[in-house]
């Protein structure tokens, strides 16, 4: 049993913090992904769970210890780094077997673990080269072998893929998928890419400057983040956020162009500035996507630019001076300048106080979401 | 890259041909000479090719000449030659490699400022140095003393070695130590069995250059040694210079045999040598 409970975690270089009181608890067996944008701390967060970064503030556990004076190498953990971090001068052989040897494993059991790790990876072709000799992809699997062959607790990534080309790290994303679901271990995995978070994760954890926004299942903070920058940053293309005033007469929001959004949310004070948010998804021409009728509100645009995907366009257009995202399934042609008339989904409209930036209403309008 | 044509690819040979020939020539003429009898060596116009080879002057230096009553101590300064350089360079090494390790990896108080006073400290020229050395050493004690002469060198061959290793292991990702670390192995393993390995290039050219430092030094050696005791190769070249006569032969015979150790060393190590100043392979 290895589930990894960080309390109260925190980093500081002299006077300066970079990660604040961070709590987590990662149960047995579980993939969590810590994203965010490059600098959040997600490195160092892992690092300091890996013991190769000291803490300054706080408690980590692993299994049922507490690992916080331990070293590295007493913390029964492996980890892939970003630039593989592979021996130069040792094969590919050497590599995988480097850390059963260390601990004093027989030849013969260092071999037949060696042949194993290296079946899972189809590395058998590569055993005797160095890592020099290796493509990118290819090294990129000697690292994660590396990493199995010691049957650790836990496993960390730090941006395993990011090295690597679009097409590449598609295909590795899924292989460490498939990885997990054969040699289960809890992970806990960081990455800056919320694709990898969401395809990867069974939780995911947003985090920005040294702080967690969010920890949920992708699901979760997918259709219910938190807060505007947990939903300007998990999806692709990001949701759609626009300015708006809250009217209590008839529970609207207001934009700035005079367009009311009826909302369905309480705890909102007349007059109060929000953010209403919608996903590309919730908007979309007349006619190509089902919102229920008694939720949708529909208004005319003029397309500004269509960027077709093959089973799908993303169009741009303008509202309230902003310019916004919708996407079209099933697209027809569309040429800029051409007028369409747009539905907006209200059951997927997100409400987020402006000043604070927190969600308002809680999950309350997923009711309305039955299907999920 | 434009392609250069033929006539410019001549041009550079020209070139590089010139250049070698001003830098070996003088080389060439003392190992010449080393085999050319007296005659030859004085002789006007000069003989380039000697006419007639000989290994009198090598046998000459050892006193093993038929007429001759006495050689010089060579064997003995040889000796001290190879005592007091090999131990200063291994001792630059040891301590150099640790120093230019701590330079690269940890940070610490006044790093910067230390490593520039390292580098200052080459800047002075050891022959400044040789009278207050001089007189600090007789009151140690230690004058004329290979003891001595091994701690002035590694004076100056520490700092250089802690300048040159620490970029050595610069350039050894940092990653490669903590991914050992992960693997199992202790801070010390680690070292040992991945950066060592990966830094051994760099570590063999810094191990030449501190030997040749000490080898071919003379100005200071000549200050601080005064018997064979401690005299080495260089300094002894010296006994071949009397009041009013130089004996070419010996001093030319000599000369040789402090190249050719230098020579074979650096044939030795020179795969290391090169991989060790185009570093940079690592990846
Ligand atoms: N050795 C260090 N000294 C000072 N600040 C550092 C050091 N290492 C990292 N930081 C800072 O800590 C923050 C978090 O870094 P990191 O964990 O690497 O971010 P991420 O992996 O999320 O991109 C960054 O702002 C970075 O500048
Ligand atoms: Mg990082």
């Amino acid at each position: 049993m290895a589930q990894v409970k960080l309390r109260k975690i925190s980093k500081r270089y002299g006077n300066l913090e970079t990660v604040h009181g961070i709590d987590l608890d990662i149960a047995h067996n579980e993939f969590v992904v810590l994203v965010g944008p490059s600098g959040c701390g997600k490195s160092t967060t892992l690092r300091m769970i890996a013991g190769l970064e000291e803490i300054s503030g706080g408690e980590i556990v692993i299994g049922d210890r507490v690992v916080n004076a331990l070293p590295p190498r007493e913390r029964n953990i492996s980890m892939v780094f970003q630039n593989y971090a592979l021996y130069p001068h040792m094969t590919v052989r050497e590599n995988l077997g480097f850390g059963l040897k260390i601990a004093g494993e027989a030849p013969s059991e260092i071999e037949r673990r060696v042949a194993e790790a290296s079946a899972i990876l189809g590395l058998d072709p590569f055993l005797d080269r160095l890592p020099a000799q290796l493509s990118g992809g290819q090294r990129q699997r000697v690292a994660m072998g590396r990493a199995i062959v010691r049957n650790p607790d836990v496993f960390l990534f730090d941006e395993p893929l990011s090295n690597l080309d679009a097409k590449l790290r598609g295909q590795m994303r899924v292989e460490i998928k498939k990885l997990h679901q054969r040699v289960k271990t809890t992970v806990v995995y960081v990455t800056h890419d919320q694709i990898e978070a969401m395809t990867l994760a069974d939780r995911i954890v947003i985090m920005r400057d040294g702080r967690i926004e969010q920890v949920g299942t992708p699901q979760e903070v997918f259709e219910a983040p938190d807060n505007l920058f947990v939903a300007g940053f998990i999806g692709s293309p990001p949701m759609n956020q626009i300015d708006a005033t809250y009217r209590a007469s008839d529970g609207a929001a207001v934009l700035q162009d005079g367009l009311a959004i009826p909302l369905h949310r309480s705890g909102l004070v007349d007059g109060q500035p929000i953010v209403v948010g919608f996903r590309p998804d919730a908007l979309a021409p007349k006619g190509h996507a089902l919102f229920a009728d008694n939720r949708r509100l529909s208004f005319d645009r003029t397309v500004t630019l269509a960027e077709p995907l093959g089973t799908e366009t993303i169009l741009f257009l303008p509202l309230s001076g902003k310019e916004i995202q919708a996407r079209m399934l099933n697209p027809r042609v569309v040429a800029p300048g051409e007028t369409l008339a747009f539905e907006l989904d209200l059951g997927s409209v997100h409400v987020f106080d402006k000043a604070s930036g927190k969600r308002i209403g809680g999950r309350s309008w997923q009711g309305l979401h039955a299907s999920n | 890259m434009t392609i250069e044509r033929p006539w410019q690819r001549w041009l550079i040979r020209a070139g590089v041909f010139f250049a070698m020939a001003l830098l070996c020539v003088p080389g060439l003429w003392v190992v010449l000479t080393a085999f050319r009898p007296n005659i030859e060596i004085l002789a006007r116009p000069p003989v380039w090719l000697p006419q007639n080879p000989t290994f009198d002057n090598f046998r000459g230096i050892f006193g093993l000449l038929p007429d001759q009553q006495q050689g010089l101590p060579v064997a003995r300064y040889f000796l001290n030659s190879l005592v007091i350089s090999l131990t200063s360079t291994f001792v630059a090494i040891v301590i150099g490699m640790m120093g230019g390790y701590a330079f690269a990896r940890y940070r610490f108080k006044a790093k910067g400022a230390l490593f520039v006073s390292f580098m200052l400290s080459r800047t002075v020229p050891g022959i400044a140095l040789s009278l207050p050395l001089f007189i600090v050493w007789s009151r140690l004690g230690i004058l004329d003393t290979s003891f001595g002469l091994i701690l002035v060198y590694l004076a100056i061959n520490i700092p250089f070695t802690i300048w040159l290793t620490d970029g050595f292991f610069r350039q050894i990702p940092v990653d490669l130590a903590e991914a050992a670390q992960i693997d199992g192995c202790t801070r010390w393993q680690a070292f040992w069995k991945v950066e060592f390995p990966l830094a051994r290039s760099g570590l063999a050219s810094a191990a030449i250059f501190a030997f040749l430092t000490s080898w071919n030094e003379y100005a200071l050696a000549s200050q601080l040694t005064r018997t064979t005791v401690s005299k080495t190769m260089p300094v002894g070249l010296m006994d071949f210079t009397a009041q009013f006569t130089v004996d070419w032969a010996g001093m030319s015979a000599m000369a040789v045999l402090i190249i050719i150790p230098a020579l074979l060393l650096t044939f030795l190590v020179q795969k290391h040598l090169i991989a060790g100043l185009t570093f940079g392979g690592v990846k």
